[in-house]
């Protein structure tokens, strides 16, 4: 992109603790465009027989796991939702559980993307691709939940508005509808804006392309793109359209999501607080899953100086932030049950605490609230086992969120005769092991074959992307070499 | 090596891609409404049966009323298939040698039921009672079709929801008096049907339209 903040390149650091400076957000001397075109691009070129042996591992223990999660299936069409726990009167056992936890996950990426672009953020270029690609990959594993909920996937096409025989509509009153819709339009938009976003990438591995399948596969998904400037004006007027299509999404899917629950009578389930804590708690964990990610991602592939310390720190900051929003409502959540003076609703908040479940509540808001509090220190920010052990739990928290909200009410509504106890069965647990083997397929052969990093994107922030001056109304005569590195801080 | 680019004939193929996506979400509305619809699928359906037994011949030129042979169709849910025996009766000493009846007679001397294939096959899941609709005045033509014509039965009608739902809300052209029930040919005097004569009047019918009518 090149709508930067050329402030953010100008004057000359007198030292790094200067906060009047900001730094570069590309680390190490000598960065220049050709270094990151390479460094980025060499992930995807090894050959076969030198593919990184942790990459071997990691995808052959995914790709068991998803083997094991297409047999689950089949287990479960054949046989019925019956495999699952879910049963009178937690109808929504798992199943729910786990789409709206995927479905959350899938929200850092577009937030990053979208909102993070439209606010000028240029530290996003580092690690927005990898994150849209996240999001897409969480979508998938949300979508099929739902999808082998219905129980007769044979039928699933009922979930759209469809003419047909039986004279039959989807009830157009009810959430459940607006989720198809929403997730089905957030899973098309964010596939369309990863894949614009990483056309000029893909015309960059086509270029360097060193045999046949590589040149025409790169060279069809690369939609012919030559790079003339007509192209990349195009291009970046539809980028910018996009995410400002994409940016309303990232609000409205989970605000959409928690009407499944808010929409009902259920007490715990029946307040209007549910979107924004929905969202706040969506983009939590999602930029948890990019932290946990990004880490070892980095660590294997050589993108230290790319995706830097600073952008581990940035996002640490997000998920406290939104951490502290997260139990912010959890605290409310407790004060109008108290403060509005319904039994009910009361009844519901102290059972959710102290009730059967008393002991997923807790691992909620210790994952949740307590652990992320580690980050208001700067030290621990930096520590990345710290970092990967908070972004893990916090996941662990946000799944365990979504268990005790779904759980909790139902097994206790208003009449005690319908109370019941919920256990998941083998097949619930395999299955969202199994989910992880999608998500971790799909993201390792995207770190392989795919431009991890917005290659285009990182080059303009490169301050030799802003030789002339950065704003200063300065102007070099000499221009902005692309492979002077000495130009890093001129102005 | 050079680089990959298209050719620049694919250009013409450009307009092809709005009009696929587009084209394809059209297909799916139009295969799931038409391709997926019993109209398609279960109109017609008129297969062999292992005697090939003419309506046309008994209901039609002969004139045995349906209730003869299908003797519970206005008290039961299900409408009787005969037993060998209801067949016998008269063929013990009509045509007792014709070689069509060749299974009827295998079927007298084993004891075993003639195995009729069914024609009118609703899914499991939905509760239709002939009686229910045969007691309030719904001929058997209404679902059926003229039987009394058919040499061999075939369905005439979808019988998907859609198309019960239509009479359910608008039950009036299907109501006749319960004496005509059975008579296939019978069309309503050009004045109208006297509501006098019928056992429910349009008014008082009500058929119900709830999930549970029919889905229990």
């Amino acid at each position: 992109m090149t709508i930067t903040d050329p402030s953010a390149f100008g004057g000359q650091p007198s030292g790094e603790d200067d906060p009047s400076v900001r730094l570069p957000l590309i680390e190490g001397a000598g960065e220049n465009f050709t270094t990151v075109t390479e460094a980025v691009a060499s992930i995807a070129e090894i050959p076969v027989e030198r593919t990184n042996r942790a990459w071997i591992i990691c995808f052959a223990i995914s790709l068991s796991l998803l083997g094991m999660l297409g047999l689950l299936i089949l287990h479960l069409i054949t046989t019925g939702v019956g495999v699952w726990g879910n049963n009178n009167p937690a109808y929504w056992g798992w199943p729910i559980v786990n789409f709206v936890f995927w479905v959350g996950i899938g929200h850092a990426g577009t937030l990053i993307s979208a909102i993070l672009f439209l606010t000028r953020q240029n530290w996003r270029t580092g690690v927005n691709r990898a994150a849209e690609a996240m999001t897409i990959f969480a979508v998938v594993c949300a979508g099929m939940f739902p999808g082998i909920h219905i129980g007769r996937v044979w039928v699933a096409y009922w979930l759209f508005p469809l003419p047909n025989q039986m004279a039959m509509w989807p009830n157009f009153r009810s959430p459940l509808l607006w989720d198809v819709f929403a997730v089905s339009t957030y899973a098309s938009v964010s596939l369309l804006f990863w894949y614009m976003g990483m056309v000029p990438d893909l015309a960059t591995f086509r270029d360097r392309a060193v045999n046949n399948t590589r040149r025409v596969a790169y060279g069809i998904f690369s939609l012919g793109w030559t790079g003339s400037s007509r192209h990349w004006h195009v291009y970046e007027r539809a980028y910018l359209l996009l995410a400002a299509l994409a940016t309303p999404l990232v609000l409205s899917v989970h605000s959409v999501v928690s009407f499944d629950f808010a929409v009902s009578q259920l007490p715990g389930w029946h307040t209007t607080i549910f979107p924004p804590y929905f969202v706040a708690g969506a983009i939590f964990s999602g930029f948890a899953m990019v932290l946990t990610l990004m880490i070892p991602a980095r660590q294997f592939f050589g993108l230290k100086h790319i995706i830097t310390m600073r952008h581990i720190d940035v996002m640490c900051r997000i998920l406290m932030a939104t951490g502290l929003m997260v139990g912010y409502a959890y605290s409310i959540e407790f004060f109008v049950a108290w403060y509005g003076g319904v039994q009910y609703e009361s009844f519901a908040f102290v059972n959710r605490a102290f009730g059967n479940y008393w002991w997923a509540y807790w691992i909620m808001v210790s994952c949740n609230v307590l652990i992320p509090q580690v980050f208001w220190s700067k030290k621990l920010r930096g520590n990345l086992w710290v970092v990967m052990i908070v972004s893990i739990t916090t996941n662990i928290g946000m799944w365990f969120e979504r268990f005790v909200i779904a759980v909790t009410s139902l097994t206790r509504d208003f009449v005690p005769s319908s109370w019941g106890y919920f256990s998941p069965t083998w097949v619930d647990i395999t299955m969202f092991i199994g989910s992880f083997g999608l998500f971790f397929t799909l993201f390792l052969l995207f770190l392989r074959f795919l431009p991890v990093v917005a290659i285009a994107e990182v080059k303009t922030v490169l301050p030799q992307a802003h030789a002339h001056g950065d704003g200063h109304g300065e102007s070099h005569s000499a221009g902005g070499s692309a492979a002077a590195p000495a130009s890093r801080h001129d102005a | 090596m050079t680089t990959f680019h298209f050719p620049r004939w694919t250009n013409h193929f450009k307009l092809l891609i709005p009009a696929g996506a587009l084209g394809g979400v059209l297909y799916a509305i139009v295969f799931v409404w038409i391709g997926f619809s019993p109209k398609t699928l279960a109109v017609g359906y008129a297969p062999e049966q292992p005697i090939p037994y003419s309506h046309a011949l008994h209901a039609g030129e002969l004139g045995i009323d349906c209730r003869y042979c299908h003797n519970t169709v206005e008290d039961a849910a299900h409408a009787a298939i005969p037993p060998t025996a209801t067949c016998m009766n008269c063929h013990t000493n009509i045509r007792p040698d014709s070689p069509k009846l060749a299974a009827l007679r295998e079927s007298w001397k084993s004891g075993d039921p003639v195995e009729w294939v069914r024609v009118h096959d609703l899914a499991d899941y939905a509760y239709f009672n002939h009686s229910a609709h045969v007691r309030r005045g719904v001929s058997c033509v209404s679902c059926h079709g003229r039987v009394d014509q058919m040499e061999v039965v075939s369905q005439q009608e979808p019988l998907s929801m859609g198309w019960c739902l239509e009479c359910h809300r608008n039950p009036d052209p299907h109501l006749r008096p319960l004496d005509q029930i059975t008579n296939l040919g019978w069309e309503p005097p050009a004045e109208g049907v006297d509501p006098a004569t019928l056992f429910y009047t349009p008014e008082e019918i009500h058929p119900r339209e709830t999930c549970s009518t029919c889905h229990r």
